[in-house]
C-alpha cells in the first residue's frame, strides 16, 4: 500500500526556481528531468519556466531503452500545473508521440488548462471506439490513454464528445468504465452516473474502490460524501476524495454568493467534519 | 508504571486467572490463522477478552496488512484506554508506517498524557502523512488532567503527583508550537490537520484560546480548503 501524497513528504533536493529553470538546459539528463518535476511540484508561476518547459516537449536527448521521453512526458506533466495557455499547442503535439506516457501525461495536462482548442485532438485518441480500446502487446496498458482523455474532455466540458464517450461505459474493464461515467456525469450532469460510481464503491478489488475514489473526488460529487467516508478505503485516499467534494462545494459556494472567508454553508461544514474524522 | 484498568464489565481479580488459559489459546489463534477469514474470527475472539494480556496480540494485528482485522484490533485496543497507551508506545512499530498510523489513532484517540512525546514526535517528524495527521488530531484532544505532573517532558511515564499546572502550561505551549508547526507545511493534509488539531487544542485549553485564534487569523493559506478549515475553527471559537 503506497499513500497518493507519500512522495511529497520525501523531498530531500534543494533547488530553487532560477536553479530548476537553469538545469532544465544542463548537459546531465537526470538534473533536467528532476528540475522538470520540481518545477511542477512547487507550481512555479514562471513564464521562463514555462518556456523552457515547451521546448523540453520536443526534446530528443533522454530516451529510455523502449524509446520512451522521460522529460517530455515530467514536462508535460509539470505544464498542466502552471496553468499557462501558451503550453497547449506543444501538448497537442505530444498527442501523437509515440511514446504511450507522454501521450497520457499531455492528456492530463490539457484537461487541467482549460483551453477548449485540445478538445479536437483529445478527441481524436478515442475514435475506433472500444474496439480499438485493447491491451498493447507485450506492454501493461491499452492503445491509448483512455483515461486521462476521458477526464480532460469532462474536465473540458466537451459535450460533443459524449457520443464517442458513452461506449466506454461497457468497457471490459471497470477502470474504463468509471472514466467514462466521470465524464458524462461532468458533461450531461446526469445523477445516474453519479449513482453508478457510488455503486461501485462497493467493488470486491480495492485497487478498484480507489479508482473510484479518485474519480468521485476528481469531479466533486457531493451526494457520495457519505459513501465516500465510510468505504471501505484507507483514510489517506478517503480524506483526499473528500477534499474534492469540499473545494467543489466552496466554489459552489462562492457562485452563491457565501464569501467562505466569514461564512460557511452548512455542506461545507459537514464535508469538514466528515474529514475531520479520516485524520 | 500505572497499574493496568480493565473494562468496565470485567471482574479484575476473578477474571485474570480464570481466563489466563484461555487468552494464551485466543492469541495462538490469532497468530497462527491460516487464512483472512480465520484471522478475522480469532481476532474478534480475542478482542472480547478481559485479560490484559490480549494487548500486545491485538496491537501486533495492526502490522498484518488486513484492514479489517485491524479495525476489530483498534477498536478492540481503544477499548482498554490508559492500559493500552504503555503497550502502544512500546510496540510503535518503526518499520511499518501502515502499522504506525493505527497505533497512532489509537494514542490519539485514548488522548493520555502519558502519550505527549511520542505525539509530538510524531506530528512533528514522522515521515508517513496518515501518521502525522492521527497524532495532530491526538496532540489536540490530549487529556490533560491525565498528564503525569512531576516532569513530562523527560520522564512521560512517572508516578502521577505534586502540582500539575507548571508542568502542563509548558507541555500545552509545546503543543500549540507543535501544530502551529504544521500549518506551514507543504501537504494540504498535513495543514488541514493542524488546524483541526488547533481548534481542539484551544476548545481544551481555555488559556489558549485567544492565542490559537490569533495565530489562525494571521496565517496565510493558500488553498482553497484548509482556509475553510482555519475560518471554521475561529468561528467555532468565537
Amino acid at each position: 500500500m503506497l499513500e497518493p501524497e507519500q512522495e511529497l513528504a520525501q523531498e530531500t533536493q534543494q533547488l530553487t526556481v532560477e536553479g530548476a529553470i537553469a538545469n532544465l538546459r544542463h548537459p546531465d539528463t537526470s538534473l533536467r528531468y528532476y528540475a522538470a518535476w520540481w518545477l511542477g511540484k512547487f507550481r512555479v508561476h514562471s513564464p521562463e519556466a514555462v518556456e523552457v518547459l515547451i521546448e523540453c516537449l520536443t526534446d530528443e536527448a533522454d530516451r529510455t531503452e523502449l524509446g520512451g521521453y522521460p522529460l517530455r512526458r515530467n514536462a508535460a506533466r509539470a505544464l498542466g500545473k502552471m496553468g499557462d495557455p501558451r503550453a497547449v499547442p506543444g501538448l497537442v503535439t505530444c498527442l501523437e508521440c509515440s511514446d504511450f506516457y507522454v501521450r497520457e501525461c499531455a492528456a492530463e495536462a490539457l484537461g487541467q488548462l482549460s483551453d477548449r482548442a485540445s478538445i479536437p485532438a483529445l478527441m481524436q485518441l478515442l475514435t475506433g471506439g472500444v474496439a480499438k480500446a485493447v491491451q498493447t502487446p507485450g506492454r501493461p496498458h491499452l492503445a491509448e490513454p483512455y483515461e486521462a482523455v476521458m477526464a480532460a474532455l469532462g474536465n473540458l466540458q466537451a459535450v460533443q464528445a459524449r457520443e464517442l464517450i458513452q461506449p466506454f461505459l461497457d468497457h471490459p474493464l471497470p477502470k474504463i468504465r468509471y472514466a467514462a461515467a466521470r465524464t458524462m456525469y461532468q458533461i450531461t450532469g446526469d445523477d445516474t452516473y453519479g449513482k453508478f460510481l457510488i455503486d461501485s464503491l462497493l467493488d470486491d478489488d480495492i485497487k478498484l474502490r480507489r479508482i473510484v475514489l479518485r474519480n468521485l473526488g476528481d469531479i466533486g460529487y457531493l451526494p457520495a460524501a457519505e459513501a465516500i467516508a465510510s468505504a471501505g478505503v484507507e483514510s489517506s485516499f478517503k480524506l483526499i476524495a473528500l477534499k474534492g467534494l469540499l473545494d467543489h462545494q466552496l466554489e459552489l459556494d462562492e457562485q452563491q454568493g457565501l464569501d467562505s472567508l466569514s461564512m460557511l454553508s452548512r455542506g461545507a461544514i459537514d464535508l469538514m467534519a466528515l474529514m475531520d474524522n479520516l485524520l | 508504571m500505572s497499574k493496568a484498568t480493565t473494562p468496565p464489565e470485567a471482574n479484575p481479580e476473578a477474571s485474570a486467572e480464570a481466563n489466563q488459559a484461555q487468552v494464551q489459546a485466543q492469541i495462538q489463534a490469532v497468530e497462527q490463522a491460516q487464512s483472512p477469514e480465520a484471522l478475522m474470527v480469532a481476532v474478534q475472539n480475542l478482542a472480547t477478552s478481559q485479560s490484559a494480556a490480549a494487548i500486545p496480540a491485538l496491537i501486533a494485528v495492526f502490522g498484518y496488512n488486513n484492514p479489517a482485522a485491524a479495525a476489530i484490533a483498534l477498536r478492540a485496543v481503544i477499548g482498554w484506554q490508559e492500559a493500552a497507551v504503555a503497550p502502544l508506545i512500546a510496540q510503535l512499530d518503526e518499520y511499518n508506517y501502515g502499522a504506525r498510523a493505527y497505533s497512532m489513532r489509537a494514542l490519539a484517540t485514548i488522548a493520555s498524557g502519558q502519550s505527549l512525546e511520542v505525539l509530538i514526535n510524531a506530528a512533528t517528524n514522522d515521515f508517513a502523512p496518515s501518521v502525522r495527521r492521527a497524532a495532530a488530531k491526538g496532540l489536540g484532544n490530549l487529556r490533560w488532567e491525565t498528564l503525569p505532573s512531576n516532569d513530562p517532558n523527560t520522564n512521560p511515564k512517572s508516578n502521577f503527583s505534586a502540582d500539575p499546572s507548571p508542568d502542563q502550561g509548558e507541555a500545552q505551549r509545546r503543543v500549540f508550537a507543535a501544530l502551529s508547526s504544521l500549518c506551514t507545511d507543504g501537504d494540504w493534509s498535513i495543514r488541514y490537520a493542524g488546524v483541526a488539531g488547533l481548534q481542539a487544542l484551544a476548545t481544551r485549553v481555555k488559556e489558549l484560546e485567544q492565542t490559537v485564534v490569533d495565530f489562525l487569523n494571521q496565517h496565510q493559506e493558500s488553498d482553497r480548503s484548509v482556509r475553510a478549515r482555519i475560518q471554521w475553527a475561529v468561528n467555532s471559537e468565537q
